[in-house]
């Protein structure tokens, strides 16, 4: 890929890296299609609600502490502030650090939609930087700025004549891509653009960016890379504008979700050239150990990692291959976001769980290299493989593949997701730590918790044996790709 | 105009969705971008018979924006019919639709014949916050689905209280008004919550009355109802909280349906005995505690500004600080909800300011002098401030963080017990 750091806008992931939302088929048909390049989306007739990119990328940076985030358009749009406001206050706490970050909206209104409203947009940008003296400031649009053509970048360029900190503009026009995934690489194209500065001359770094959503298992990675003699720098949750300057610095960039860190990795490979870790990620054993390996040969620390893997194999391997099998023969269905859908596929494999069903929120048919995913290249080359989907969060799909597969589990990141999965009975994994997975220890921990999730179904069963589905037995006796139309 | 929404207590107008959600099997269908719906509902409770995640959407992409959406609207309305069994299919409006003049009602109306009432109400994010959208929703009912009737049931009176969702207690609130006016021999009808829906929308023509308890929000709703439906009705202005307010409640609410003044005194003597048999025994946790004082606030929109501040005022004898109303209610209502503010026991008022910006309400509340320890009720946005002053907090407003609520309520006699827990709960759980 080519990245432009000239313009703030980028292009979305469907017209950047031929992402897709519609699709129903098999692994091996998915991938082989995308690495010849023939692979086409579907779109949808009917479809029900997703999720905006604009909470992706806007939440993204509103975890930085100590910045502004100023969303213009209505409240509506600005109303991720009330969760962002919390996340940054009990994240902060948990980490005994403290955040000033504030994020506000600009309640647009209908006179703002007739007579644009930039006099005002420039006014709140020099109130909220009085007020809370950030150390950055980001100008996000809107789906209602976007379409009236309110022009941020001139206020944005005009109003950092009079602030001392990066102002940047963001934009989060919500129509402009079906993959929310996109608002990711939104954030991360803010932060390459105003934030990161070139390496300074004559540092030397032991430090690897680690691109995540919450930490939670930061301390525990610390710990891990002292053993390599390496030092993690978690983003953006908490990150400090400081920290962030310096990414460019670090000997390699790392990340826990291909689709939450494709953009910066990337991006720090092509301007800075810090390597980009493209590894299958940290789930289960063989990705653990498969990431470790490579950290281990770009930074040159071969050996203190094999001492590592052989150490820690010694402890968990045995107890894994205890509860594998309790586990053997199980079958599961997972709905999940492309970067964790196939990682976990992977690991449901190696502990003996039968995938039934995968469904991908979407679908990234080659990362900004130009290569096909490595989860996806994995299971091709491993010969795994079953039905797919790319569902793009549509429940009344899942829901179909569920009743008709009726599997012992369904697996899923997406808040509001699993209920639906209980109330047909189907147990539900709610992988909602990004670290749930992570190495030996986290990878037999999940493997506990599907057998006790499996174990006791009682709350499934008291809750499904009494509610209505509502599905129309029409729906359940259709295909799942009865509403997929061709892309013209 | 614009404005510096800093730290925001309401949603947009298509915030409704979630009235439309508190309709047992009246499903939203938003014409808008994919995302609406997530940002829009709250973390917990917001499941149910549907959630954010089933509710159809056009999911406006840029095509759309260009050549317009209209085709993509009506294939989501014909196959929501299909895929979705609801009994009520209300169609809102996004941004989107609305800047690029898209004929939703043009789209709708084509559904005029199909087996299920099919409506919908324009609720674009910058024609109001979601207080104005659930007006909106209650117009659109109103105008394309409810017709006049003779057949009037005696003592059938329809109740509207707050906005579900918007108000943590919405289902617990409205089922205890129904039971207080039950208790005085009427009929209560409500559309949200549990089994009432459909069948108690279709009942709405066939009601004497129509009973608002709202500061502001639903005052067009009734307007609009008195006019096409016939149906006259009580604005009571304050949600009752606590015995005082109650029992007025229940005296101008008997009056206004002709309940005999005999009925509604037995019924209040009922309540105030066993009210007062409990505040009697904590009555010590009252007057011998070291960490509430008598000054207050209340940041809240102003339903709760109005209901807890008469609440503390006239049944505890607590001082009014400054009040916050959050909600950016309607300059013409402004006026009429300070004197309500100015009705307390002992001539007492509160200064009350209508403000949305949270930066200027925390600097309000620093620079005033509470006695001792402050006692705010607001949002989880007060939380931390309330901290910094060393006072005493609880979360009753929209963001809630601190709280999880089912049913629990806080109007009524009952209602007022609960909040009395809640904030001596805060109050006992730090040194005495």
């Amino acid at each position: 890929m080519s990245i432009n750091l000239t313009s703030s806008n980028i292009a979305t992931r469907e017209n950047r890296i031929g992402s897709i939302t519609g699709y129903v088929g098999t692994l091996k048909d998915l991938a082989t299609k995308s690495e010849c390049g023939t692979l086409k989306g579907c779109s949808r007739c009917f479809s029900q609600s997703s999720t905006c990119l604009s909470m992706c990328g806007l939440s993204q940076l509103a975890a930085i502490r100590n910045v502004a985030i100023i969303h213009h358009g209505p409240a509506g749009c600005s109303v991720t502030s009330a969760n962002a406001y919390y996340m940054s206050k009990v994240m902060a706490k948990k980490r005994n650090v403290t955040s000033n970050t504030v994020y506000v909206g600009t309640d647009m209104n209908e006179k703002d939609t007739i007579f644009g409203s930039t006099e005002k947009l420039r006014n709140i940008i020099l109130t909220v930087n009085d007020r809370y003296k950030p150390d950055a400031i980001f100008v996000s649009s809107s789906c209602a700025t976007g379409i009236i053509g309110e022009d941020i970048d001139s206020i944005v360029d005009e109003v950092s004549y009079e602030i001392d900190v990066p102002v940047v503009a963001v934009h989060c026009e919500g129509f402009k891509s079906r993959i929310w995934a996109t608002g990711f690489d939104i954030s991360d194209h803010a932060i390459m653009q105003k934030i990161v500065k070139p390496p300074r001359e004559g540092i030397k770094s032991n430090k690897i960016n680690f691109k995540n959503f919450f930490e939670s298992a930061r301390t525990e990675i610390i710990d891990i890379f002292k053993n390599f003699d390496l030092e993690p720098v978690f983003l953006y949750c908490n990150s400090t504008i400081e920290e962030l300057s310096h990414l460019s610095e670090s000997l390699a960039t790392t990340c826990i979700c291909g689709t939450l860190g494709n953009y910066i990795g990337n991006a720090l490979e092509e301007k800075y050239n810090v390597p980009y870790i493209r590894s299958i990620n940290q789930c289960g054993i063989t990705g653990f150990e498969t990431w470790l390996r490579e950290i281990g040969r770009i930074t040159d620390r071969t050996e203190l990692v094999e001492r590592y893997i052989s150490e820690q194999r010694a402890i968990y391997i045995p107890q894994i291959e205890e509860v594998k099998k309790e586990l053997n023969g199980l079958t599961a269905v997972l709905g999940m976001g492309p970067g964790y859908t196939f990682e976990v596929s992977r690991v449901l494999n190696e502990l003996g769980i039968k995938v039934v069903w995968a469904l991908a929120w979407h679908y990234d048919k080659k990362y900004e290299n130009g290569d096909v995913p490595p989860s996806m290249k994995y299971l091709l080359d491993n010969d795994i493989d079953f039905e797919t989907s790319v569902a793009d969060q549509q429940n009344y799909e899942v829901m179909n593949v569920l009743n008709r597969y009726k599997p012992d589990m369904y697996l899923s990141r997406h808040p509001g997701s699993t209920v639906w999965a209980i109330k047909n009975g189907t147990p539900a994994v709610y992988v909602a730590d990004e670290y749930m997975i992570f190495g030996y220890k986290h990878t037999l921990e999940f493997a506990r918790t599907i057998l006790d999730t499996i174990r006791n179904r009682s709350f499934e069963e008291n809750l499904a044996k009494r509610s209505k589905l509502p599905y129309t037995d029409w729906w359940y006796t259709q295909q799942v790709d009865t509403f997929l139309e061709e892309a013209k | 105009m614009a404005k510096l929404l800093d730290r925001q207590r309401y949603k947009c107008a298509l915030g409704a969705m979630q009235t439309v959600q508190a309709i047992e099997r009246a499903l939203p269908v938003l014409n808008s971008g994919p995302g609406c719906a997530q940002k829009l509902s709250d973390s917990t409770g917001s499941s149910g018979y549907f959630s954010p995640n089933i509710f159809p959407c056009t999911s406006i992409n840029e095509k759309d924006v260009v050549f317009g959406g209209v085709k993509k609207l009506d294939s989501t309305i014909a196959n929501s019919l299909k895929v979705i069994d609801a009994d009520m299919y209300v169609v809102l409006t996004g941004c989107i639709p609305e800047i690029v003049g898209d004929d939703t009602g043009e789209v709708v109306s084509r559904f005029n014949d199909a087996d299920k009432p099919v409506i919908y109400a324009p609720t674009a994010g910058f024609k109001g916050n979601n207080y104005k959208g659930h007006e909106q929703v209650i117009d659109a009912i109103i105008d394309q689905y409810l017709t006049p009737s003779d057949d009037k049931q005696d003592g059938l009176i329809n109740i509207f209280a707050d906005v579900p969702y918007q108000d943590l207690f919405w289902l617990g609130n409205i089922r205890e008004l129904e039971r207080l006016i039950k208790e005085l021999g009427l009929t209560p009808n409500t559309i949200f919550g549990y089994r009432r829906g459909i069948d108690n929308i279709n009942k709405i023509p066939h009601a004497k009355y129509n009973l608002l308890v709202s500061p502001w929000v639903g005052i067009n709703n009734m307007k609009k109802m008195e006019k096409k439906l016939g149906i006259p009705y009580l604005h009571y202005k304050t949600l009752p909280i606590g015995a005082t307010e109650t029992s007025r409640f229940l005296r101008t609410v008997g009056e206004f349906a002709g309940v005999s003044n005999e009925k509604v005194e037995s019924v209040i003597k009922e309540h105030e005995d066993y009210y007062y048999y409990l505040i009697e025994r904590y009555a010590d946790l009252f007057l011998e505690n070291r960490v509430i004082n008598k000054q207050f606030s209340v940041v809240a929109d102003a339903h709760y500004a109005l209901a807890i501040t008469r609440f503390l005022v006239n049944d505890l004898g607590l001082v009014p600080a400054k009040q916050f109303i959050t909600d950016d209610t309607p300059k013409n209502m402004r006026d009429d909800i300070v004197k309500e503010f100015n009705k307390l026991n002992y001539g007492l008022a509160a200064d009350v300011s209508f403000e949305t910006d949270t930066y200027k309400i925390h600097e309000a509340i620093r620079e005033h002098d509470y006695h001792g320890y402050p006692l705010i009720l607001g949002g989880y946005y007060e939380k931390e401030l309330t901290e910094e002053l060393k006072g005493n907090f609880l979360n009753i407003s929209w963001p809630v963080q601190d709280k999880v609520v089912f049913d629990s309520f806080y109007a009524g006699y009952a209602g007022g017990i609960r909040l009395i827990e809640d904030i001596y709960t805060v109050a006992v759980s730090r040194f005495n």
